[in-house]
């Protein structure tokens, strides 16, 4: 009966969305207030029937009730029910409802956070919504119906996937699917301008904070997914350039992007034709991503289960969107009027670079993820594209990046003279230069070109992100204007940006990894580190059996950790899991991951030391805190928007 | 202004791709190793570690070699097809019995029937790292020279039988069954 309910919700949802879509843009449209104003209780009640379809399928995965087809895919009865949550969204269907779900959570959101907005711009930015809301709900419905009865019900599950049962994989889709997501709104205020077509850049001011906050969730999203990857498939590495992972990607470079045009085009009143089509872009993007993991056209260690069916309705979808608004993009954009030029030594030109980098490295990324499907189309063989091109493609871009966050932070709007920017920072950039040359000699004792450029690039980014804060906390009360909290953000994202470099850098460039046989007893040294493989012993998990090495760490005679790497079977999926033993460290990681049996007590072991890689996450973590704190700046919360908009279409400058 | 149309333009090619790659399989990849020798092996016999099996054994006859293990589920799906094969008795099948444990893999054969003229017990995977096998089960169809003719990756079904090897079993041999050229088994 519940997931019944669940289903009929769904279609109550749907019904709602239908509404939403379409008479607030025919109001906005005909200038009919009461049209109009029906945009918000329709995107209200579309959340709350999403919300009950939702839990109607978590009430189905919780008491076990596997006369739903999707619940007996991807639950049993002896799954943990911290995993039996997160199973609602562990394969395609659920995570379509939870797509869905927090599409509607943001747009609920939007009906909130639009009250001063002018009424005919709010009702056809929740029109947009509501158009994307209509395409998936359809899809859902139609192809992918997560309340399927099974008939007759199984008796026992078929379990999650083993390698999604793990605390980061909890919540990991939720936050990354946040942020993916969320771009539908400044997509949805972007088209709104095209249809508006006022040559105001107003809607600029408004997208900022919501782009800013799906950046700081696709962040913290991608982030995770990196962690996960590093501890739960194994081998160690942080990032593989799988087209999953691409999918993630590149709507976060957009985004980057975004947001720095967007500033601006807010500020400035220039970029405007081309922070729309960013706009455009970075949500086509998500659906891109979304399109390559659901539809199979691409290899994936992760793809989900794919079927043509739902890979062209997703096509479909995406050639409705994405080709819609860039149609309406041709036909209005020519008519957007540039307010103001600048200098060549400015912030505006700064920020025009960094769009055409952030850009080009997008582009090299779909290029690469693109390309296996490019050849085998036009007939022309079968590869595939590996690390070795993403990361040169996407290093060449990004080195000048760095230089230039550096810069671009301390130059003014308009123009800037190159000889005081000079001036402020010639101290760090010499600093940064000597110490990433010195510090990985007296470190290491030994560092190639690219580390000492790496080194230099992240110490230069952390330096220039650090200089102005620190020298308003020096100076404290004597300091003429403190430092605005949108500016404070700039200072912390950029800084996570540095973080994240350093640690990229030092991990690749130190990372000692070896692997050996070993025997319970055996002691053998890795890096300074001595390993002494002690026992190994079977033991019952909940769902899972596993064989748990004991190995103890010695550092210089002293007991460092126990380290117990487990190798899982797991019952129902049989299918052996890698579960790698960390030891967690500021300075290094130390892996220890357990690999298949070699006969006669020996096994395969890889044991590695990661130095600094923990500042890769930290450093995703810092830049979302700064989006955070840029995001709180009560500049957004003006109640005067709506009046601003009608007497100034161009905010005066305030910093 | 046509620059505005770029966008959409880039949009349309790329939507174009996915048309097409939608009905392309990306995970079809063909052997490389078609139409060439068939890498040389030599291993201990699963049943018999004393003997070996080795490339020698398989040259002069048209013959299946098929990966398998116990930990593997589409070889027990497939099982059942190998052994009614092996019963038509048209080309000889031999195993290559990848990463198993040699106790379970006998029971396995004992209980669901032994389709194999003779299996190798490859332990560590070093003959199947140089036949480029990524999963089981696999099977290869080698022709008398030990030339690979074709490589099918999952679980060998009637439907592929008869559409991927039975014809080119009738190439080689000129009809079914293709027996031995020596009588050796």
């Amino acid at each position: 009966m519940i997931p019944e309910l669940g289903q009929f919700a769904l279609i109550l949802a749907l019904g709602l969305t239908l509404i939403q879509a379409s008479v607030p843009l025919l109001g906005a449209a005909t200038q009919r207030e009461d049209w109009m104003a029906l945009a918000r209780p329709a995107a209200t009640g579309q959340f709350v029937f999403v919300a009950v379809a939702f839990l109607a399928l978590c009430h189905a995965f919780l008491n076990d009730d596997f006369s739903v087809r999707y619940v007996a895919m991807n639950s049993n009865t002896a799954l943990p029910t911290a995993y039996k949550i997160a199973a609602v969204w562990g394969a395609h269907e659920g995570s379509l409802l939870l797509w869905i779900l927090i599409l509607s959570t943001w747009t609920l959101a939007v009906t909130v956070g639009s009250r001063s907005l002018p009424e005919a711009f709010a009702a056809r930015v929740l029109g947009v919504l509501g158009i994307v809301s209509v395409g998936m709900l359809v899809f859902t419905l139609l192809t992918s119906n997560p309340f399927e009865r099974l008939f007759p019900a199984a008796a026992e599950g078929n379990d999650l996937n083993p390698l999604l049962q793990d605390p980061g994989l909890v919540m990991h889709p939720p936050i990354l699917y946040s942020g993916y997501v969320g771009l539908a709104v400044p997509f949805a205020f972007a088209v709104a301008a095209l249809l508006t077509g006022s040559l105001s850049s107003a809607w600029a001011r408004w997208a900022r904070p919501w782009t800013v906050a799906a950046w700081m969730f696709l962040t913290v999203g991608i982030a995770l997914g990196s962690w996960w990857a590093y501890y739960e498939l194994g081998w160690g590495g942080w990032w593989f350039w799988d087209p999953v992972e691409n999918a993630s990607f590149m709507p976060w470079l957009a985004g980057t992007a975004l947001i720095h045009s967007l500033a601006v085009t807010e500020r400035r009143g220039i970029f405007k034709s081309w922070t729309l089509l960013l706009a455009i872009a970075a949500f086509s993007l998500s659906l891109l991503g979304t399109f390559l993991v659901r539809s199979g056209i691409l290899v994936s260690v992760h793809a989900f289960a794919s079927d043509p069916a739902r890979g062209l309705f997703i096509l479909l979808l995406l050639s409705v969107i994405t080709g819609g608004s860039l149609i309406l993009y041709a036909v209005r954009a020519r008519h957007l009027t540039v307010e103001g030029g600048f200098r060549l030594i400015s912030r505006e030109s700064f920020l025009l670079m960094n769009n055409i980098l952030l850009v080009v490295a997008t582009a090299a990324v779909l290029f690469g993820t693109l390309y296996p499907l490019f050849l085998d189309a036009l007939g022309l063989g079968k590869i595939s594209v590996g690390p070795p091109y993403f990361n040169t493609v996407f290093l060449i871009p990004m080195l000048p990046l760095a230089v230039l966050i550096g810069v671009g932070m301390h130059s003014a709007w308009l123009r800037t003279s190159g000889e005081s920017l000079a001036r402020r920072l010639a101290l760090p950039a010499g600093v940064a230069l000597a110490l990433g040359i010195t510090i990985p000699w007296l470190v290491f004792g030994r560092a190639s070109a690219l580390t000492m450029i790496g080194v230099s690039a992240g110490l230069w980014v952390v330096g220039a992100a650090l200089l102005e804060p620190v020298k308003r906390v020096l100076r404290r009360g004597a300091a003429p204007m403190p430092l605005t909290r949108g500016q404070w953000g700039m200072s912390f994202a950029h800084l996570g940006v540095g973080v994240f470099i350093l640690g990229a850098t030092v991990t690749s460039s130190y990372n000692v990894e070896t692997d050996s046989s070993a025997s319970p007893g055996d002691r053998w040294e890795v890096d300074g580190y001595e390993l002494v493989f002690r026992d190994i012993r079977r033991i019952q998990g909940p769902n899972f059996e596993a064989t748990e090495g004991e190995f103890e760490v010695r550092r210089d005679g002293r007991l460092v950790t126990i380290l117990t790497p487990q190798k899982r079977v797991y019952r129902v999926q049989t299918s052996p899991m890698t579960e790698a033993a960390i030891d967690v460290g500021w300075g290094r990681d130390l892996f220890v991951a357990l690999g298949d049996p070699l006969g006669d007590g020996a096994w395969s072991l890889r044991v590695q030391v990661k130095p600094l890689i923990r500042f890769i996450w930290l450093g995703a973590l810092i830049m979302a805190f700064g989006g955070l704190l840029a995001i709180s700046d009560p500049r957004y919360r003006t109640k005067r928007a709506r009046q601003e908009a009608a007497l100034d279409p161009q905010p005066a400058e305030s910093v | 202004m046509w620059r505005y149309l770029i966008p959409i333009g880039v949009f349309a090619v790329l939507a174009a791709f996915f048309v097409r790659g939608l009905s392309l399989n990306p995970r079809y990849v063909p052997s490389p190793l078609l139409g060439k020798p068939a890498p040389e092996f030599e291993l201990p016999r699963l049943k018999d570690p004393g003997q070996r099996l080795g490339s020698q054994d398989l040259n002069g006859q048209v013959a299946l070699l098929n990966v398998w293990a116990t930990w593997c589920v589409g070889c027990r799906q497939e099982h059942g097809f190998l052994v009614e094969l092996a019963e038509a008795n048209d080309v000889p099948i031999y195993g290559l019995n990848w990463k198993d444990d040699r106790a379970r893999a006998l029971g396995w054969l004992s209980s669901l029937g032994d389709p194999y003229v003779a299996s190798a017990f490859d332990e560590l995977g070093e003959v199947a790292i140089d036949w480029g096998v990524y999963g089981a089960p696999e099977t290869f169809l080698l022709a008398r020279d030990g030339t690979v003719l074709y490589k099918h990756i999952a679980p060998l079904t009637r439907e592929v039988w008869a559409a991927e090897f039975v014809p080119r079993i009738i190439e080689q041999c000129g009809g079914l069954p293709c027996p031995p050229a020596d009588g050796e088994g």
